[in-house]
């Protein structure tokens, strides 16, 4: 934990509110997003019990598995689930704008542009906490590969249409939130926790309803009785106030009141498959749906207060205006929504169940490519992020006091102008370190020279964006008096080399992987599988 | 009958048999596991002085750009007129100077204006960028357990077959993103190079080397027990072959008695008073900049196998090992603040590979509440407590012991990850009770 975040907790212990960590906000949040809330039954993995989606706060689509062991009755989840967020994702798959990428042309090797299009908005899933990521990649890996009736007459738990199409969606998903920055698919604890610093451990803040406490207490409560109050305030009945925002459920709620409402739903059930007449099924129908019913409402009396938090939290992220490099990072998940539109409509084969050793390489390669990226961009866009780095001596700001001109030793002498910059900050600097400040949003580098007037200023030397000239370019080189921000860290990232194609992994990785001309199978039902 | 060890024996057998792999065997890679100081570097020029010359034309891979000028001027200093190939990034200063004084390596950005030169040297990153050119029929790989398995992927293509080398009890490479998602898989990208080679190919000869040149008598068994104890190594000198004598006697206070007795033993411990701290703890790291100010006062004198004559403890043969960059600052502040300039101050990560008479150690542990899997970390320790030829100290907090007892490892188990031996846990504990035998108390 920074210096800053500390220091951020701490306040928020004495005030009793949390404290801002951010003074923007530094995730896109789209218009419209898709809030998702699943539940999941306990001991079952992979056995959804239910979910609140939509986008709409006023009018969430319930959808629910009575009986969580049934194959045919998860499916039928899992349909209706695809009926809504397809639709949602297609919305925006249509809307393109024209772009440009360049790619290497097959013929002649070289790089060229070429027209593409680039989908003008994308969706975005917003899930309650990290467990839902998690659970959003389970469903994904739990259906991707299953076959439809119509692939596989045979099969003997036929998917429904869409369900395939619809857990490789999943997957790009969860797939895409593993990359830092990313905003298709976001945990809210997340982002919140991003934005301000609560009073209690970074653990306790994945409980949303403790977290939205520390945000926003009652009048006249101090957050941290508020935090305690909803993880473990308990009703008449014995149920949290607060039920867990899931996908895990309360074991009092499971025991208590789902457990036998599942049962009646079952018995009811069986009563209806003996039935011997028409009326006598009529009757017993009628009880099948009042249990169903009842499964109903104990789900969404779960959910709903997890829905109206996530609303909550969202409304309280949109107070912040966006910071300025967002967008910049939406745009590429923008691209990442329109790159898995494509390989779906071209009929490529879903994502494998494990990486190959280039993908997986290349992956980590762009991820971390992505968190130094957003690092920076962060600090850039915020002040108070800035601040973080500056305590860290990882930036320093000050005021110029003086500016020597000077010439490189070049053949043609070109401007190296000595910046000298009094500053407070205490930043680590090495002999030569290279910094940067932002010049009308492209990065300026300087080196370092040394310390002047007792170690309180600092003097650099000016190494680029002056122009081609002798004289530097009027505004590039800073003037005495101005106020300046260097980092220590790089502003861009240097994209890293291209690795082999993965028909070509050297000997030392395996060699190429094999074919898989094949579609890969789901898993095979073994003996054990008693669902 | 009791068989007397010659680690002079020991040690050219070892590299004869690496040898005779390298240039006679059929295997595509030769791994060799180097403990600390154990001659890793002057194999690797030897190895490539003995492809050079039967005609064999190879690359040689390190990791970092210091370690490739290190690396080049090795090479020039043995063989004089062999031409060498230095490639470079196109930053400015992209190598170190003194090889523009050597006529023989050649300097380009380009692979292909150093091609037909007997060795070309390089860093992996500037590696993974040369397509399109003939294989190599050999490669050196330096410092192979702090490469990355994906920086071995970008580079596996440019040779036929290699030569490994590289020290697995110092630090891992690491990542700054989460990679679980690909713990147990073969190719895990945040691997290191050997252990994703190793596991492609398991058959692949590997060789170690037995002695450590560089620990004295006192630390080898300390260091070769705590942490590779599965292939223990040896010293190459023995007990009394190295001494550190002080022209200044002691005053008596706590600085000067964890001095002496590690000048004595070949290992000190300053133990402060218990207390929570913030990482740059001032009177810890008030203690550290009193003990090198101390080091260099007392006019200290290193004998060693070395040298006929004891040489003078200067500023250059000390240096200064933390965990973190903030606190290697602070140490660089107090220093200056003592009028000390050129001691080396650096992380665990920056000492990596190097060599001094005396080394002082902030205990990565030392003031802390919690042992993070960082601070445990077994390759951190190893580095601290294996950079010296004499002497190490370490200051640290009292009441490490109960902090390791209160952290037991809590990292989970991820299947089909080979298990490292020992855990940083264990390192620690049995470092530390070997340093609890020349402990001082030192009060503020």
């Amino acid at each position: 934990m920074s210096l800053i975040t500390t220091l951020a907790r701490l306040e928020a212990v004495e005030s009793g509110r949390a404290q801002p960590a951010a003074t923007v906000l530094h995730r896109h949040l789209a218009e419209r997003p898709l809030v998702f809330v699943p539940l999941t039954t306990s001991g079952e993995a992979g056995a959804p019990l239910g979910a609140l989606v939509g986008t709409d706060r006023d009018a969430p689509r319930l959808l629910v598995v009575p009986q969580p062991r049934d194959r045919d009755l998860r499916f039928a989840f899992l349909a209706e689930l695809a009926d809504v967020v397809l639709p949602y994702l297609d919305a925006y798959a249509d809307v393109v704008e024209a772009a440009e990428r360049s790619e290497t042309d097959p013929e002649t090797g070289k790089r060229v542009k070429v027209e593409v299009e680039l989908c003008a908005d994308a969706p975005q899933l917003i899930v309650p906490g990290r467990a839902g990521i998690d659970f959003v990649r389970l469903l994904g890996r739990s259906t991707r590969f299953r076959r439809t009736a119509e692939q596989d007459p045979e099969a003997p738990h036929p998917a429904p249409p869409r369900v395939p199409l619809f857990g490789r969606w999943l997957t790009h998903f969860g797939e895409r939130a593993r990359v830092p920055g990313s905003a298709l698919l976001l945990a809210l604890t997340d982002v919140l926790s991003r934005h301000w610093a609560t009073g209690q451990s970074s653990l306790e803040d994945q409980h949303l309803g403790a977290l939205l406490a520390w945000l926003d207490p009652p009048e006249g409560e101090p957050g941290a009785e508020a935090a305690v109050r909803a993880e473990l305030q308990r009703d008449a009945r014995g149920q949290l106030v607060c039920p867990p925002a899931g996908p895990a459920t309360d074991p009092a709620f499971d025991n208590q009141l789902l457990a036998p409402a599942i049962e009646r739903y079952d018995r009811a059930r069986t009563a209806l498959a003996a039935a011997e007449d028409g009326i006598e099924a009529d009757d017993r129908l009628g009880e099948l749906t009042a249990a169903e019913r009842e499964i109903r409402g104990l789900v969404e009396s779960v959910t709903r207060p997890t829905w109206d938090a996530v609303w909550r939290g969202i409304d309280l992220l949109r107070t912040l205006p966006e910071g300025a490099h967002a967008a910049d990072r939406w745009t590429r998940d923008r691209w990442s929504f329109t790159g898995h539109r494509d390989r779906v409509v071209a009929g490529e084969p879903p994502q494998p169940r494990r990486d190959d050793a280039v993908t997986a390489a290349n992956k980590l390669a762009t991820r971390e490519r992505e968190q130094a990226r957003l690092e920076a961009q962060e600090a850039l866009d915020d002040p108070l992020v800035m601040a973080g780095r500056r305590l860290a001596g990882e930036a320093f700001a000050g005021e110029v006091t003086e500016v020597v001109m000077a010439y490189g030793e070049g053949k043609r002498p070109s401007p190296r102008p000595l910046v000298t910059v009094r500053t407070d900050d205490r930043p680590h600097l090495g002999e030569r370190a290279r910094v940067y400040r932002s010049l009308g949003g492209k990065p300026q580098a300087a080196e370092f020279v040394g310390y002047d007037d007792e170690g309180a200023a600092v003097v650099l030397r000016i190494v680029d964006k002056m122009g081609r000239g002798k004289e530097p370019e009027a505004g590039s080189v800073p003037e005495k008096g101005d106020l300046v921000c260097f980092t220590l860290f790089e502003h861009e990232q240097r994209g890293g080399a291209k690795l082999p194609d993965p028909e070509e992994t050297p000997w030392t990785h395996g060699g190429p992987p094999g074919e898989s001309d094949a579609p890969p199978l789901p898993d095979p039902v073994t003996e054990e599988d008693v669902l | 009958m009791t068989v007397v060890f010659d680690p002079g024996a020991e040690a050219a057998r070892a590299t004869d048999a690496i040898l005779y792999d390298t240039l006679h065997g059929t295997d595509r890679g030769v791994v060799v596991d180097s403990p600390p100081g154990a001659g890793k570097s002057t194999l690797v020029v030897r190895a490539a002085l003995e492809l050079a010359s039967a005609g064999r034309p190879l690359m040689v891979i390190a990791q970092t750009n210091a370690q490739v000028d290190d690396l080049v001027l090795r090479l020039a200093e043995k063989a004089p007129d062999l031409p060498v190939g230095r490639l470079h990034s196109s930053d400015s200063d992209p190598y170190d100077k003194a090889l523009d004084g050597l006529d023989q390596v050649r300097k380009s950005t380009k692979a292909a204006d150093l091609a037909g030169l007997d060795v070309v040297v390089s860093t992996a990153a500037k590696w993974a960028h040369v397509k399109g050119v003939e294989p190599w029929r050999h490669a050196i790989v330096d410092e192979a357990y702090q490469m990355r398995s994906d920086a071995l992927l970008a580079v596996a293509g440019l040779f036929e077959r290699a030569l490994f080398v590289g020290d697995p009890g110092q630090l891992d490479p690491f990542s700054i993103v989460g990679s679980e998602q690909w713990a147990g898989l073969s190719y895990d990208p945040s691997a290191s190079a050997v252990s994703t080679l190793l596991a492609h190919n398991p058959h692949l000869p590997q060789h170690r080397l037995p002695v450590s040149w560089r620990l004295p008598a006192s630390a080898a068994p300390l260091v070769s027990g705590a942490f590779y104890p599965y292939t223990p190594f040896r010293s190459g000198t023995g007990h009394g072959d190295r001494r550190l004598n002080f022209a200044v006697a002691s005053d008596g206070s706590g600085t000067d008695r964890v001095i002496d007795e590690a000048a004595e033993s070949g290992w000190g411990l300053l133990e402060l008073p218990a207390r929570h701290t913030p990482r740059t703890d001032p009177e810890a790291v008030h203690a550290v900049a009193g003990v090198v100010r101390r080091l260099l006062d007392r006019g200290g004198a290193a004998t060693s196998e070395r040298a006929q004559d004891p040489v003078p403890l200067t500023a250059e043969r000390i240096a200064v090992g933390t965990a973190h960059r903030d606190q290697a600052a602070a140490v660089r502040a107090a220093l200056a603040g003592l009028g000390v300039t050129d001691v080396t101050v650096d992380t665990a990560n920056r000492l990596q590979g190097r060599e001094f008479d005396v080394t002082v150690v902030l205990h990565p542990l030392s003031g802390r509440p919690d042992a993070t899997a960082f601070h445990l970390e077994t390759g951190r320790l190893c580095v601290l407590a294996s950079r010296h030829r004499h002497a190490c100290i370490v200051i640290c907090r009292e009441g490490i012991t109960e902090l390791l007892d209160d952290h037991p490892s809590t990292e989970p188990v991820q299947l089909g990850v080979t298990v490292k031996f020992p855990d940083g846990w264990e390192a620690n504990h049995s470092v530390l009770s070997h340093l609890a035998e020349h402990r001082v108390a030192w009060r503020p």
